[in-house]
């Protein structure tokens, strides 16, 4: 049964080291995702899974089998392409049916497990079409059929909804997860759209730079980020700096620019004085009109507002300049106004307190 | 970086011609100029001695006996001409793959060893085939009598030698400019590399092995020079023009049923191209996984090695041998200092590398709009067709009667300096070789590519910048590399049409000449020396700016 395990595997590309020691272990039937920005290393992981690039060091096993020196052919993967790879010279039944063709079924069982998968994908017209005369979402259809058509059990799929307009992403996106689960199959799914990422897999590896950070079901890695980049890239946050000012077994004091002191939720490996980033998620906060003397709150400034339909967000500047970005649902509570004192509240235990990080706050949350 | 790197232009000066060539009136008058241009410069003076002497056919056909001569010489031409393009791409093929897929650094090495044959000028690469396969001094030694005598055999083995290149160059570019995607998919689905080769590589790189088949085709058909030495008693066509030369009804008459049985041929391929499909459907699983096991995979890499060690490589560079002679018997100080014939040498040498660099630029220039047009077929589909034939005309003449013609066109204009003279007939004999090669890589790139690049807002350069020429820049270069082998090369025309003296001419003076073999190895080794160092570089040079 597929589950895949990569022990300490390495890839570089002359002096750009695109896969960094990476260890990861798939569980079989699990829809699982490799999140990271771009040119972290997510394609050629999963290359190195199909066997298209071999790695420098480190062992790969599908199932219980070392496959290192297995070539593609052998590995028994569907894989789906960044940009399809449609063979422009067949069309788009020819496409389907190659994998069983290839593997010398007769013409009959080729052509059940045609039809199987086509109904799968529930494409049934145009099937005589060249790759160059169907529409993107036809295309990435078409490419997940023909994976699916080669009977694999293990399914990679390079950002395989990149190509497509945001409505036939969200719906192929469901789609694509019902399919694999009807199968049976163990999927990984590789995307920089976190909330693709969220919406569809059972576990996230968020990547960067060639190194895992952090493997997990999408609530542990919103509800409990290892990491200020996993805390800013899985969901949004906002970045409070300041300095451990005491420490006990329920949390922390944090005390921020200008000397504000909040509670925040329990830091890890940290000690009094050593300094600190405070994180704190946009729909974490309270909002109160006017001056209040709310626990563990900040006062501030309404500077801007943005509609965006379903959430209204605030960008408030607090009494130590700080800025803040608060979220509400645009349609529970009365809106705030431009210029309107306010205040800010948030539970603790809905916080995050990192060690500042050593290269700096922005450089670790860059993306490039 | 990759939008950096295409950018072959500043951006400002770009972003003007962009504009410009947005502007209908521009873009047309660029394809009518170089429509003039292709038929003034490069079909016309070709077939011109042609047209004029056209009565002088009757001679021929009012003499049976020489009719069916000449008509024994033609079908001897295209015997070989089908049987050597044939062997060639089946030889070429595994050499193209081998130097694109593998991963040794010796490659791009390898790479430009295979336009040896193209680098030796045409008539020293008879004498040097001759000298290894039929002298008493090269390979005849170890068995004490001529191992290939003078004849049909040492015809096909030079003919085998000279079209090679054509076949690796053309499928070399093609496939570096190849997507490899399709082929991993093909893997990941289950193919055996050979399967996945079989059905989804070649079958989308068709219209280069055409190319490649239609180059070297039309190249055994027309060479002369060094088809001479090696001849014997066989006669094909442009021997047997040559045989009676001073007349024109030979060559009118050979000429012209080679242009016009070879053009249907090409008009044949042409249209029977697109529906050629090969057999993808059909698998054999079993079979083509044990052909494409390692062990049968380095069995075809050291044969296509040994075939192109043995019968193209080493019978080209033969002539050269002495030169490791030469360098003890003291003639190397000679020849660096200048010395004697040395100066004209290193006159000539200049003046070949100078014409070969000019001729290259005016054929890109000139070339480009012409594959567009053919490929993308911008003049409508009849007559872009028909261009697409005519096309290859030029390389199809035989080269005795290429340089009558040119000579009788260019004496018009005996008030040029002779350098153009020269620049023109070099123009039209190496342009086939760029067309051929950039309208088939253009023609693979998926014509909604172009049109995405177009809504996006690009301009019609911006489209040829940003997407066709970063996705067939290998076939340009490959293009550019036969133009200026081919050009570096040439004999026949050169000496038909100026009194300049270019490498080759000096080269084939000196074998009339009968210098010493070490002066002669010499003169040859340099030219092929610096002919080789020149292309690698250059090959370095383009690779070394990918990072794919
Ligand atoms: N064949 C290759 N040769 C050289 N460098 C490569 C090659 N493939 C990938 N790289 C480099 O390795 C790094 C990781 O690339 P990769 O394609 O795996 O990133 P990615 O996470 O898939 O990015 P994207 O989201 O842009 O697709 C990049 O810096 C890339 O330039
Ligand atoms: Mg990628």
């Amino acid at each position: 049964m597929p589950d895949i395990r990569l022990v300490n595997v390495a890839k570089r590309f002359g002096k750009i080291v695109a896969v960094d020691g990476v260890n990861l272990h798939v569980y079989d039937k699990e829809y699982f995702s490799l999140l990271g920005p771009s040119g972290c290393g997510k394609t050629t992981l999963l290359r190195l899974i199909a066997g298209l690039v071999q790695p420098d060091e480190g062992e790969i096993y599908i199932g219980d089998r070392l496959v290192n020196d297995v070539p593609p052919e052998d590995r028994d993967v569907g894989f789906v392409f960044q940009t399809f790879a449609l063979f422009p010279h067949m069309n788009a039944w020819d496409n389907v049916t190659y994998g069983p063709r290839v593997k010398g079924f007769d013409i009959k069982k080729a052509e059940t497990i045609g039809h199987e998968v086509l109904e799968m994908v529930r494409l049934h017209e145009r099937l005589d079409a060249y790759p160059n005369e169907l529409s993107g979402g036809m295309m990435q259809r078409i490419a997940v059929a023909r994976a699916l058509a080669a009977g694999a059990k293990l399914l990679l799929l390079d950002e395989p909804l990149g190509q497509l307009d945001a409505k036939v992403r969200n719906e192929l996106r469901y789609e694509i997860r019902r399919m694999t689960k009807d199968l049976e199959l163990t999927a990984i799914h590789v995307t920089h759209d976190q909330a693709e990422a969220m919406a569809i897999s059972d576990r996230i590896a968020v990547i960067k730079k060639g190194k895992v950070l952090q493997v997990g079901t999408p609530e542990e890695l919103y509800m409990t980020p290892k990491s200020v980049f996993i805390a800013h890239f899985i969901g949004e946050s906002n970045f409070l700096e300041g300095y451990v000012s005491n420490l006990s077994r329920r949390g922390a004091i944090i005390e921020l620019r200008g000397g504000i002191k909040v509670q925040a939720g329990a830091p890890k490996n940290m000690d009094k004085g050593d300094r600190a980033v405070l994180a704190i998620r946009p729909e974490t906060f309270v909002v109160e009109k006017g001056i209040k003397k709310t626990k563990n709150s900040v006062l501030g400034i309404v500077e801007r507002i943005t509609f965006e339909g379903t959430n209204i967000r605030y960008e408030i500047r607090l009494r130590n300049q700080d800025s803040v970005v608060v979220v509400r649902p645009s349609l529970v509570e009365e809106w705030l106004k431009m210029g309107e004192k306010v205040t800010v509240s948030f539970s603790p235990e809905k916080t995050h307190v990192f060690a500042y990080p050593e290269a700096g706050l922005r450089e670790e949350l860059a993306v490039e | 970086m990759q939008a950096e790197r295409t950018n072959l232009l500043k951006p400002k000066i770009a972003k003007a011609l962009d504009k410009l060539s947005s502007k209908t009136a521009i873009k047309n008058t660029i394809y009518i100029v170089s429509i003039i241009i292709f038929f003034a410069l490069i079909l016309f003076p070709p077939i011109l001695g042609i047209i004029i002497k056209w009565g002088s056919i009757e001679d021929v056909l009012n003499q049976p006996e020489l009719m069916s001569e000449a008509l024994n010489a033609i079908a001897a031409s295209f015997a070989v001409a089908f049987f050597v393009s044939f062997i060639d791409v089946v030889a070429g093929v595994p050499m193209a793959w081998m130097i694109t897929r593998g991963n040794s650094k010796w490659l791009s090495v390898l790479d430009t060893l295979s336009d040896i044959p193209f680098i030796v000028p045409t008539a020293t690469l008879g004498y040097s085939l001759f000298l290894f396969w039929g002298d008493l001094g090269g390979l005849s030694s170890l068995f004490g009598v001529p191992f290939v005598s003078r004849g049909w055999l040492l015809v096909v083995l030079l003919h085998f030698a000279f079209s090679f290149p054509v076949v690796v160059r053309v499928m070399v570019g093609a496939s570096l400019d190849y997507k490899l995607e399709y082929e991993q998919a093909s893997r990941t689905l289950g193919a055996a590399p050979l399967t996945a080769a079989r059905t989804v590589t070649f079958p989308i790189l068709k219209h280069s092995l055409i190319a490649s088949f239609t180059l070297a085709f039309a190249r055994s058909l027309s060479e002369t020079g060094a088809t001479m030495m090696v001849a014997g008693a066989f006669v094909n066509g442009p021997i047997f023009i040559n045989k009676h030369i001073g007349e024109a009804g030979p060559l009118v008459f050979v000429s012209a049923i080679l242009i016009v049985l070879s053009s249907l041929v090409f008009v044949t391929i042409r249209l029977l191209g697109p529906r050629l499909k090969m057999p993808v459907r059909k698998v054999w699983p079993k079979a083509e996984r044990k052909l494409s096991s390692s062990t049968i995979a380095s069995s075809r890499n050291g044969i296509t090695l040994l075939v192109f060690l043995v019968i193209v490589l080493v019978p080209s560079l033969f002539v050269a041998v002495p030169a490791f002679e030469a360098i003890f018997a003291g003639v190397l100080p000679e020849a660096l200092g200048g010395v004697g014939v040395w100066g004209d040498y290193w006159q000539s040498i200049s003046l070949s590398y100078f014409v070969g660099i000019i001729v290259t630029l005016l054929n890109v220039v000139i070339g480009l709009p012409m594959a567009i047009i053919i490929a993308r077929r911008k003049i409508g589909n009849g007559p872009s067709a028909v261009l697409d034939v005519l096309v290859n005309i030029p390389i199809i003449v035989p080269s005795v009667a290429l340089g009558a013609s040119l000579a009788i066109f260019w004496e018009n204009f005996a008030f040029m300096p002779e350098i153009w003279l020269l620049i023109f007939a070099h123009l039209s004999i190496t342009y086939p070789y760029f067309v051929r090669s950039m309208s088939a890589a253009v023609e693979r790139i998926s014509m909604e590519l172009e049109e995405a690049g177009r809504t996006l807002g690009a301009k019609p350069l911006g489209v040829f910048r940003t997407i066709i020429f970063p996705l067939t820049k290998y076939s340009m270069l490959s293009g550019a590399i036969m133009m200026f082998t081919r050009s570096v090369s040439e004999t026949g025309a050169t000496l038909v049409v100026s009194n300049l003296v270019t490498a080759p001419v000096l080269l084939v003076n000196w074998v009339k000449n009968e210098v010493p073999t070490s002066t002669l190895g010499l003169g040859c080794g340099f030219l092929i020396l610096f002919s080789f160092i020149i292309l690698l570089v250059l090959r370095l040079v383009v690779k070394g700016r990918e990072t794919y």
